[in-house]
């Protein structure tokens, strides 16, 4: 590169040739190096400016952001509206934080359950017409947008499941909030059905990379395909299961559409102590929260709030990658790629 | 326990028939040219006591196909305790194919097909249940593929998965040893019975699926190509094993290796495209073949 | 010897001798097997018959008006537009980054902290939830100097939402599906292969151009269908970024720039938007667009389908040839 260029007025043909050269793989190097690194450069970029724009709220309320500090629809209205010229930064993000914790938490444990049976089916013991529509069918559910899972939710779901709550049921908590079809549970059920293709697409594919030699050996002992699968596929494969279910968490965290639609609309935190009525409580997480306040946005108290939001959700995003990471490593001696 | 043992009935005991007829040999005469050019070649065959001979296992005109293509073409074999049988021939040639058939395990492969009746002790082996099938009829790869657990758990296995109770780690304890010791294995891992199987070396971890298959007392043991991925020692330690052992189970071996072939089969079969070719004892079959193409095939292997 | 053609033994496995627990867990996994297959088809069965009760081919022509009556709401013309430019812009932007990414980290990644970071950057990009990119494309837009890529009102703020703001962040989600799938084709191909080609005399850049881009295109076509069903799908950066105007809404004075400037909606906010989570209970529209919505994810989806099918074997049959 270097010696290119005092030849360029001199020898303009030669110069020309150069133009026409090939590229060369310093050159291409370089670039492909470069573009890299602008990609890298742009989500660090991401990462600092989400957490720069959420410190004032941080700063703010110090380690009572996470906690409980009076009703966070409150809180959020006066964000809003202060009713002052002091921007108002008062802020306890626990109802939302355990909203998130419950619809994510419970979807990803019961669809970790689930889609490991259904992975197990897929692989092994589907008959053969069943198992050519099967993985056509995870990718299809995989690939639904949520707005669609959202709008069933809303539209179908929702009403059927308000008709079936009492009236006693809904006059008993009348003062605090609204018992409707939309609520918590609803919600974590539709979230499990938009995580479940994905786990199972991850366990299915480990399941079917487990040595042969592992699995006939094992049959060939005279154990059933039951226990085989079980004693042999399904250990080899629980990194893979572990790493599905963080993935699908990460998602279901991240969820905000299907949420905003159906969990209820209101910082709630639904308390196991109510009883029967716990599982008609509405909530609202973490992601959905952004999604309703997002009108705010202009307002510099209530986008830091959100920021701040928006930073957790990252913060969580990266644990769960690094998580996965650590957790695949096991899958990695026994030459299983997931 | 006593749950885990094989019924009793099963279970024959091997002097019960002493007098059981020599081997069938295809031309019914003393093998002439006895040992003459092989053994000028120093190859030893280790003398060793003859034990009685009990039929355990029958193919009759078997036929198998991978997806119509035949890989082997109506072959009928007896199989006893007492006596190992190896099957040789060329890569290929339906060797393992028919090993795997005899329990059942070619029924894994979705396009495999079966055709003619392989028994065990006079039963269609299609009449048994195919779990119960394998744990009388056990079978150890070519490659070692212990499981990825602590070698304890791996020779406990079949002993935990078979039966219809899972028994405690006392009641196993014994009987793991036990394998461990017959599968000459017990004295090289007794300090690490809890470390992972795949940390072992591969004549050990061979040595332990061995151990793994006879845990669980199998009847009759299917050996394929067992020593082609170990060092030369562990190759002999597995040898000495097998001869060892066809006094207790019913011993098939699938070998390429010739001079193993004759180092540890009483009988031997050799197979070519699919055909049983020529099957008799195994000094007949390495010093007086009767067909042409078993006395070319030795005879490269020889000469 | 039997010559007739051997029949298949079926492997009859008698349940009598499992255990009840196996016997349980393997009804549970059927019951997750068929739960799947029954929740797909309600859902296509479903969504189909609402779209074609709903949708009537006029609406595909017709522009949205803001009429609160469903029957004078217009169409569907608008979203749909929105739709595909942002997926084809979306990946337009995606597609040459994240193959320079995926061959710099194959082919070169030197040097390897570097390469890690790259790496774990696009781990965290695919980990990121969609509402925090929208609203960090909203802080990064507003800032005065990317003005020009929205709007800038009267006293300078700058409204920092667009049709070309919104794809930029919507490449964020096609990114790591692209490096992805780029680096697992990259990967696939035998080192021989690159072996052979140097051999030839050809440099490391002109065999990555001439032999390993032509190898990996179809990895890159997988990557870029799945990555445009996902933005297709997308909601939270269309309702943030694109700035949700029923209609598109280019700039005044120039033809294409004020296109690319200007604000819009997408079958997902419109969905959105007209479901009762939204502005309206215009449930009529809502299901006609989600239905279109779901045949264009279903297209992309069966393209991806047809390319991983057509290639993984024949491709891996190519090489070891």
């Amino acid at each position: 590169m270097a010696t290119s260029a005092p030849t360029a007025t001199g020898r303009p043909l030669a110069a020309l040739a150069r133009l026409r050269e090939p590229w060369t793989d310093r050159r291409a190097e370089l670039v492909l190096g470069a573009v890299s690194c602008f990609v890298l450069a742009l989500i660090v970029g991401m990462v600092v400016f989400v957490f720069s724009k959420a410190w004032p709220s941080f700063s703010h309320n110090g380690l009572g952001w996470f906690g409980d500090t009076g009703n966070v629809n409150q809180q959020m209205d006066r964000i809003q509206q202060p009713g002052t010229a002091e921007p108002v930064y008062d802020f306890g993000a626990f109802d939302l934080i355990w909203g998130t914790v419950l619809t994510t938490g419970v979807a990803v444990l019961f669809g970790a359950a689930f889609s490991t049976l259904a992975a197990i089916f897929m692989v092994e013991f589907a008959p053969e017409s069943l198992r050519r529509i099967l993985t056509p069918t995870v990718s299809l559910l995989a690939a639904v947008p949520s707005v669609i899972y959202g709008l069933i939710g809303i539209l179908v779901l929702a009403p059927f499941v308000g008709d079936l709550i009492s009236q006693d049921r809904k006059e008993s908590v009348a003062g605090v909030i609204s018992l409707t079809g939309e609520n918590w549970l609803l919600a974590t059920f539709i979230l499990a059905v938009m995580i479940i293709p994905i786990m199972t697409a991850i366990i299915a594919q480990a399941l079917r990379q487990v040595p042969r030699g592992w699995t006939e050996g094992a049959a060939a002992l005279g154990v059933n395909r039951w226990r085989v699968m079980w004693t042999i596929s399904v250990r080899t494969a629980r990194p893979a299961i572990v790493a599905g279910a963080v993935l699908a968490t990460g998602r279901a965290l991240g969820e905000a559409i299907m949420l905003a639609m159906v969990s209820g609309g209101t910082a709630f935190a639904p308390n196991p102590v109510d009883g029967l009525t716990f599982f008609l409580e509405p909530t609202r997480p973490l992601a959905a929260t952004i999604v309703f306040y997002r009108e705010g946005l202009a307002n510099p108290a209530m986008a830091s709030t959100l920021y701040g939001i928006a930073a957790v959700l990252l913060v969580s995003a990266m644990a769960l990658s690094i998580g996965a990471y650590v957790v695949k490593q096991p899958m990695k001696k026994y030459g299983i790629r997931t | 326990m006593e749950s885990l043992m094989p019924p009793p009935v099963r279970r024959i005991a091997a002097d019960r028939q002493a007098t059981v007829a020599p081997a069938p040999s295809s031309n019914g005469g003393e093998p002439a040219l006895d040992g003459a050019p092989a053994r000028a070649r120093g190859l030893s065959r280790p003398d060793r006591p003859r034990v009685p001979a009990i039929e355990r296992m029958r193919a009759e005109n078997l036929v198998l196909a991978y997806g119509g293509k035949p890989a082997v073409k109506g072959v009928s074999l007896p199989i006893r305790q007492g006596e190992v049988l190896a099957l040789i021939g060329p890569s290929g040639c339906g060797k393992t194919t028919l090993l795997r058939s005899l329990n059942r395990l070619t029924e894994l492969t979705p396009t495999a097909t079966r055709e003619g009746r392989i028994l065990l002790d006079g039963q269609d082996v299609d009449q048994l249940e195919v779990t119960q099938l394998r744990r009388r009829i056990s079978m150890v790869f070519q490659q070692p593929n212990p499981f990825p657990m602590s070698v304890f758990d791996n020779v406990a296995y079949a002993l935990r998965e078979q039966g219809k109770k899972r028994p405690g780690k006392k009641e196993l304890a014994p009987q793991v040893e036990e394998a461990l010791v017959r599968a000459g294995l017990f004295d090289e891992v007794r300090a690490d019975l809890q470390h992972p199987a795949l940390r072992l070396s591969g004549g050990q971890q061979q040595r332990l699926c061995i151990a793994r298959a006879l845990a669980a007392r199998p009847e009759v043991l299917l050996l394929d190509e067992p020593c082609s991925a170990l060092d030369p020692k562990s190759t002999e330690v597995i040898e000495e094993l097998i001869v060892r052992l066809r006094e207790e189970v019913a011993i098939v071996i699938v070998t390429h290796n010739l001079q193993q072939a004759y180092r540890v089969a009483d009988n031997v079969a050799f197979m070519y495209l699919g055909d049983l070719v020529e099957y008799g004892p195994t000094d007949q079959i390495f010093h007086a073949p009767t067909q042409h193409r078993t006395r070319e095939y030795v005879g490269g292997a020889f000469g | 010897m039997a010559a007739a053609a051997p029949k298949r033994t079926g492997a009859v496995e008698s349940y009598s001798t499992w255990r009840w627990t196996d016997r349980l867990a393997l009804a549970l996994c059927w019951a997750c097997g068929i739960a799947l297959c029954v929740a797909a088809a309600s859902i296509l069965l479903y969504m189909g018959f609402r779209g074609l009760q709903y949708l009537r081919p006029e609406l595909l022509f017709e522009r949205p008006t803001g009429a609160v009556d469903q029957t004078k709401s217009g169409g569907i013309l608008d979203p749909i537009l929105g739709t595909l430019m942002l997926t084809v812009l979306g990946t337009a932007i995606a597609i040459p980054l994240a193959v320079c990414v995926a061959i710099w980290l194959v082919e070169y990644g030197r040097p390897a902290g570097l390469a890690r970071a790259v790496e774990s950057g696009v781990e965290i990009v695919a980990g990121t939830p969609s509402i925090v990119l929208a609203i960090f494309g909203l802080i990064i837009f507003q800032q005065p100097w990317l003005g020009w890529l929205s709007f800038t009102a009267e006293g300078g703020g700058v409204f920092g939402r667009s049709l070309i703001n919104a794809s930029i962040m919507m490449s964020f989600i096609a990114l790591p599906l692209v490096v992805g799938a780029t680096r697992e084709g990259l990967n696939a191909i035998p080192g021989h292969v690159r072996e052979a080609s140097y051999a030839l005399g050809k440099t490391k850049a002109a065999t990555i151009r001439r032999v390993l881009l032509p190898a990996v295109r179809p990895s890159i076509a997988t990557g870029t269908a799945l990555g445009m069903g996902r933005i297709a799908g997308d909601t939270a950066i269309v309702i943030i970024l694109l700035g949700n105007t029923l209609l598109i809404e280019p700039q005044e004075g120039m033809p294409v720039l004020g296109l690319l400037t200007g604000t819009g909606s997408t079958l997902t906010s419109y969905v959105y938007e007209n479901s009762p989570a939204g502005e309206g209970g215009a449930y009529e529209k809502a299901y006609a667009a989600a239905f279109v919505l779901l045949l264009v994810v279903l297209v992309l989806n069966f393209a991806v389908a047809r390319v991983v099918g057509g290639s993984s074997t024949s491709r891996s049959n190519l090489w070891n040839r």
